[in-house]
């Protein structure tokens, strides 16, 4: 059971990643061409919704299912690793058009060629995880 | 009921739902973030032996590999059971943009000249697959998180490091749409 509602939330997130369209190649191009508000309406009303839902839930200390507090991680605060890290991530999004989690869910809808994809994305956490020491964080 | 769901989803219910999968994580004591599940799949593979990046215990990121497993078959359900038979409602300045590179619309959501299985007998379609994927891979764990991650778990929680990669996110997207692809494609 605990397994299976890990596994339930996914399947949820992939239906929503694919009619949303936002597993998209096209949508993520539309977006970066500023030619549909369709990506930016997602995004922007997620970004509303989750800020009025994580301000409640740090108002009133809401509780998890385990009756624990619902924690909140900080991003700790270096900036080049966000600048730099998020614009080779950019570079990347825009060039195949999926995130991590819509390379899988494009999997799945039969795009078996975003396995090549998935394997470039492993192959560039490694690449990272080899380089960080040198990197500017 | 299966109607409503298999027509394309309106914008502010596709975001609705976002944050409803973000909340029901959060519920579980757990965060939403998908890009880590690739760091998790390295130290399976062995990486932890050789780079200490990859030396963590991974069975404690179990639940975002079953996160993982669901969104494959998310995917798939929504292609067998829950797709509609229009084409995607692309917008006509996109489909003409796409045209000038030599992309056509074929109306699904990806492009063939770079998804489909004829498009893997180029060996330039394999190395843009390839280089893209790394570019992804090696972001997101340099920023410390992907879209799921910084764009909502991060910005929801009004965290200004998650807006430097978000503001990242664009500078690169919109590099790679208006200055490189139109080169390499």
């Amino acid at each position: 059971m605990k397994s299976l509602k890990y596994i339930l939330a996914g399947i949820l997130f992939g239906i929503i990643m694919s009619k949303s369209e936002a597993v998209s190649w096209f949508r993520i191009q539309e977006m970066f061409r500023f030619q549909s508000f369709h990506m930016y309406g997602i995004i922007g009303t997620a970004v509303v919704l989750g800020v009025i839902a994580v301000f409640l839930i740090k108002k009133f200390h809401l509780k998890d299912s385990e009756n624990q507090p619902i924690v909140f991680p900080e991003k700790d605060k270096q900036y080049k690793k966000y600048i730099i890290g998020g614009t080779i991530f950019g570079l990347g999004w825009a060039l195949t058009g999926a995130c991590p989690g819509p390379m899988f869910v494009n999997l799945g809808y039969g795009y078996l060629t975003m396995a090549i994809v998935i394997f470039g994305a492993l192959l560039g956490t490694y690449l990272y995880g080899l380089l960080k020491d040198k990197l500017p964080h | 009921m299966i109607e409503f769901i298999r027509q394309p989803w309106p914008w502010y219910f596709s975001g609705f739902m976002i944050v409803v999968i973000m909340l029901l994580l959060n519920f579980w004591g757990k965060s939403f973030g998908f890009s880590s599940n690739l760091r998790t799949i390295c130290s399976i593979a062995g990486a932890g032996k050789k780079l200490k990046f990859f030396d963590f215990d991974w069975k404690t990121q179990r639940w975002n590999l079953l996160f993982l497993l669901g969104s494959i078959i998310g995917g798939w359900i929504s292609k067998e059971f829950l797709s509609n038979p229009d084409a995607l409602d692309l917008s006509a300045a996109t489909i003409k943009d796409l045209q000038k590179m030599g992309i056509q619309f074929n109306g699904g959501l990806n492009p063939d000249e770079l998804f489909s299985l004829e498009a893997l007998g180029s060996v330039k379609a394999w190395l843009l697959l390839i280089s893209g994927g790394i570019l992804v891979g090696f972001g997101s764990r340099y920023a410390g998180g992907c879209t799921s991650g910084h764009a909502i778990s991060g910005l929801s929680n009004l965290q200004l490091p998650s807006l430097f990669a978000v503001i990242g996110f664009f500078v690169g997207g919109l590099l790679m749409t208006w200055l490189i692809l139109p080169i390499l494609i």
